[in-house]
């Protein structure tokens, strides 16, 4: 019985967003206004607008994604987190009838723009996915995957690029032997920590990470956590999940999202422990979502 | 309290009626039932082949009988057959008689009208299996049943009784030898060198057909005429050669009785096997059987096709069904490619789909009359008009072929391959495709390099169905180039190796024509039965060699369990 009653009432909530989306309070902190000198926006996302056809999936998501820190975006599933990340290297584009408005700059330019090459974004802004995904191919021709497509074969930049990804993505060690084996020979976390150096193979800017944890187990888990702080050294990383723990742990920033709306964002350590808003404080204590 | 608390758990005996609807048990009865008769009528199929078509080179006993026909009596020999049983009216009402009958193989059909004779039992009496009774393939006239008397060359008799027989079978291998070497020369230097004669002809008709030639023309006309001259001896020569070794084997003969009585002369050139079945071993009747199956794989065909091997017909199936899967794959492949890939997918698209599915549902012959107004017709008319006009109006490509017939089929066979790749390119997992192109890949690099090799397995897949239904297709090849009996392979060793323009034989087509099509109806039933067995193992065969290499590049490209 105590189920059900729970239900009725998130869907009460829910109509009740529906009906005021323009009543709530909406939080939009203005990060670089702070005095922060490891502050720099990297991405800047300005009333941006999604439709899946006549669906609106995103409403004037308006936020700044910092250099060099890790981002997280948290939320309810389907409240648009993936939505959003996916706009940042265009492969919403894949999907039919999608339809973006605003502005969402990279570098001072507008990635949403029709004149913008696709394939140079998505070199710039890598992406690991939520299941982790290696080519059936070997474990070096998967790491090779991106520069050979970008027209490079010679042997021994590749050989070092190999070395150099593995080793950053806290692979090499447990590859090195086994280079030439077809990397579906990986376990789970090994995939994902291959997928992560193929991803830093061909050197982007912006490391997307979609949910990149919840097919592993929590050893694995642990290990491409301290991956993802090994790597905001060099990469800005925007990491979307649904393990609370895990946006504590990893991230700086974190941005809550609900029903395609950006509700709060800001550093981790306010979000988490002294949110502005109660919605916010609700979800990431686990009473609600 | 609920009432089916206290029931057992544990059943014992038979679910009862009730519980066994309602579990679906009924369900799986049905399933399993459907199931068991497909295998039952694929099973019964192949038994019916395989028992009918295997045994047909077995050599079988001879039988000799005394047949009582009306007052007179006389001795036949020949091979039991079959026993049915005859219905009868008894005349003024007086109900049905049933009279048991048998059938015999009594060959000879140079002597009596026909060698399958079905005879009553009551007429039958004092059956034996001669030890001496000879069987003999011949060239000519099918299969004789008899006793040898003696052994000539010329007309001198050289031996007679059990000596003739070892004599005949030292010598028939000698003459077979020797007959096979003349046919030879006919086959590929005669052949050889009437190709270059009729070629000779028609560049010099094509000179001779200006009114006023050049020097240079009438010099190259000489020429000609001398190349002509120089070839047509060589082709005597040639004619002579053979001739003189068919004469040389023509002397020697054997000479042989019917069970009746009656004495025929046999020359060893007409005979191709003798053996005495009735005095093998077992042993000697296996190796005869491989002998007489290897016979029937790669010999040429003989007597309108009801005797002799099939070779050509394997050939021309195998061929043509390469051929076909060659211009089928990449036709199919691309079509599927751009539906899958590039194409929007809306309401046309859907249509087109719908149409390419129903594309395989027009019946075969219609494909067959396609191919012959297109492709015959008009491709190949156009091609002879352009680039064969020496040779009208005897057609090069004008007429059918194998080139044609194996287009048709393509034609017939290409939506099996772009459903089937359609299929198989749909289920390479989005994940692949994702990881790709957030790499920075182009949509054309990630088709080449995670989408193609992750469906070569399904695209294969498709490939073996197309041949196995193409393999099996006899309607539209009857009018785009099969043919009953070509005298030329389409591929063979003279220039330029594939002769596409070739009319060819087909496996399919050779089931009907001895089937249907054959003077001698008892005599192909057997025929077909091998030929059956023949074409369903080579279609097995090809299928077997797809399926091993999509296994193959499977393997290589095996799909992570976490994609």
């Amino acid at each position: 019985m105590g189920i059900i009653m729970d239900n009725t009432e998130k869907s009460q909530d829910t109509q009740k967003h529906r009906q005021a989306p323009a009543g709530m309070k909406r939080v939009e902190m203005d990060l670089s206004n702070e005095s922060n000198a490891d502050f720099n926006t990297l991405i800047k996302i300005e009333d941006l607008n999604l439709y899946y056809g006549k669906k609106q999936a995103l409403f004037d998501v308006k936020m700044d994604i910092p250099d060099k820190q890790v981002t997280a975006f948290i939320g309810p599933s389907g409240c648009g987190k993936s939505t959003l990340l996916r706009c940042i290297n265009r492969m919403n584009d894949l999907i039919d009838g999608v339809k973006i408005t605003g502005i969402c700059n990279l570098d001072g330019e507008n990635i949403l723009s029709n004149k913008i090459d696709v394939i140079e974004l998505r070199k710039k802004v890598g992406m690991v996915f939520q299941k982790s995904n290696p080519f059936s191919k070997s474990i070096y021709e998967n790491i090779c995957y991106g520069l050979r497509i970008g027209g490079i074969n010679d042997k021994k930049i590749l050989d070092e690029v190999v070395e150099r990804s593995l080793r950053g993505a806290a692979l090499w060690e447990e590859a090195k032997d086994r280079l030439h084996d077809s990397a579906t020979g990986f376990s789970g976390g090994q995939q994902q920590r291959l997928c992560i150096a193929r991803a830093i193979a061909v050197e982007p800017e912006v490391l997307l990470m979609d949910e990149p944890c919840s097919a592993l187990d929590p050893i694995a888990t642990a290990k491409v956590e301290e991956l993802i702080v090994e790597l905001k050294k060099q990469y800005t990383i925007v990491i979307v999940t649904h393990n609370m723990q895990q946006a504590a742990r990893v991230s700086d920033y974190t941005a809550f999202f609900y029903l395609g709306k950006l509700i709060e964002y800001d550093r981790t350590a306010t979000i988490f422990t002294n949110p502005s808003l109660k919605q916010t404080e609700d979800y990431v204590t686990g009473r609600f979502g | 309290m609920n009432p089916d608390s206290n029931k057992k758990i544990i059943q014992t005996g038979s679910l009862p009626v009730g519980k066994f609807f309602g579990r679906g048990e009924h369900w799986l009865w049905l399933t399993g039932a459907c199931l068991s008769v497909a295998l039952i009528m694929i099973v019964g199929l192949l038994f019916v082949i395989v028992s009918n078509g295997a045994g047909f080179f077995w050599p079988k006993d001879l039988t000799e009988f005394t047949l009582k026909d009306g007052e007179s009596t006389q001795k036949v020999m020949g091979i039991l057959m079959a026993h049915d049983t005859l219905r009868e009216e008894i005349p003024e009402g007086k109900g049905i008689r049933l009279i048991p009958e048998t059938q015999f193989r009594v060959g000879n059909r140079d002597i009596y009208a026909a060698d399958f004779v079905w005879y009553r039992d009551e007429n039958i009496s004092g059956i034996m299996k001669p030890k001496l009774g000879v069987a003999l393939e011949r060239m000519e006239y099918g299969n004789f049943y008899g006793f040898m008397e003696s052994f000539k060359i010329n007309d001198d008799v050289i031996a007679t009784g059990g000596q003739a027989w070892e004599r005949l079978l030292k010598e028939l291998p000698l003459v077979n030898r020797k007959r096979k070497a003349a046919e030879a020369i006919k086959e590929h230097e005669i052949g050889e060198i009437s190709h270059e004669i009729k070629e000779a002809t028609i560049q010099l008709n094509k000179l001779k057909r200006n009114t006023h030639p050049t020097a240079e023309q009438v010099s190259k006309i000489e020429e000609y005429n001398q190349f002509m001259v120089a070839k047509n001896e060589e082709f005597q020569t040639l004619k002579d050669k053979a001739q003189k070794i068919l004469d040389e084997a023509d002397d020697y003969s054997g000479v042989f009785k019917t069970a009746d009585g009656r004495e025929k002369v046999i020359p060893l050139l007409n005979i191709v096997e003798a053996w005495q079945p009735n005095n093998m071993s077992v042993f000697e009747k296996c190796i005869f059987y491989v002998r007489q199956v290897w016979g029937f794989i790669f010999d040429d065909p003989r007597e309108s096709n009801q005797e002799g091997g099939v070779f050509p017909a394997i050939f021309g199936t195998v061929v043509m069904t390469v051929l076909m899967s060659l211009a089928v794959t990449p036709f199919g492949v691309l079509a599927a490619f751009y539906l899958r890939e590039y194409a929007s997918q809306g309401p046309f698209v859907r249509a087109v789909r719908i149409a390419i599915n129903n594309l395989a549902g027009v019946p075969s012959i219609v494909f067959g009359v396609f191919g012959l107004g297109f492709f015959v017709y008009f491709v190949g008319g156009t091609m002879d008009q352009l680039f064969f006009s020496d040779y009208l109006p005897t057609p090069t490509f004008g007429t059918g072929g194998i080139l044609w017939a194996s287009l048709t089929l393509a034609l017939l066979t290409v939506p099996v391959v772009i459903v089937a790749t359609e299929e198989s390119i749909a289920a390479v997992p989005r994940g692949a495709r994702e990881g790709s192109l957030a790499l920075g890949a182009s949509k054309f690099q990630t088709i080449c390099r995670v989408v193609l090799p992750a469906s070569v397995p399904g695209i294969l897949t498709g490939i073996i169905l197309s041949m196995a239904r193409g393999a099996g297709e006899v309607a539209p090849l009857m009018i785009t180039g099969v043919v009953k009996l070509a005298p030329e392979l389409p591929v063979d060793l003279t220039f330029p190796f594939f002769h596409l323009d070739r009319k060819f034989m087909h496996l399919g087509f050779h089931i009907f024509d001895v089937g249907f099509q054959s003077p001698n109806v008892e005599a192909s039933k057997p025929m077909v039965y091998t030929t059956t067995l023949l074409l369903i193992l080579i279609i097995i065969g090809l299928n077997i060699v797809a399926i091993r290499l999509r296994d193959k590049i499977r393997k290589k490209y095996q799909t992570g369990a976490f994609a």
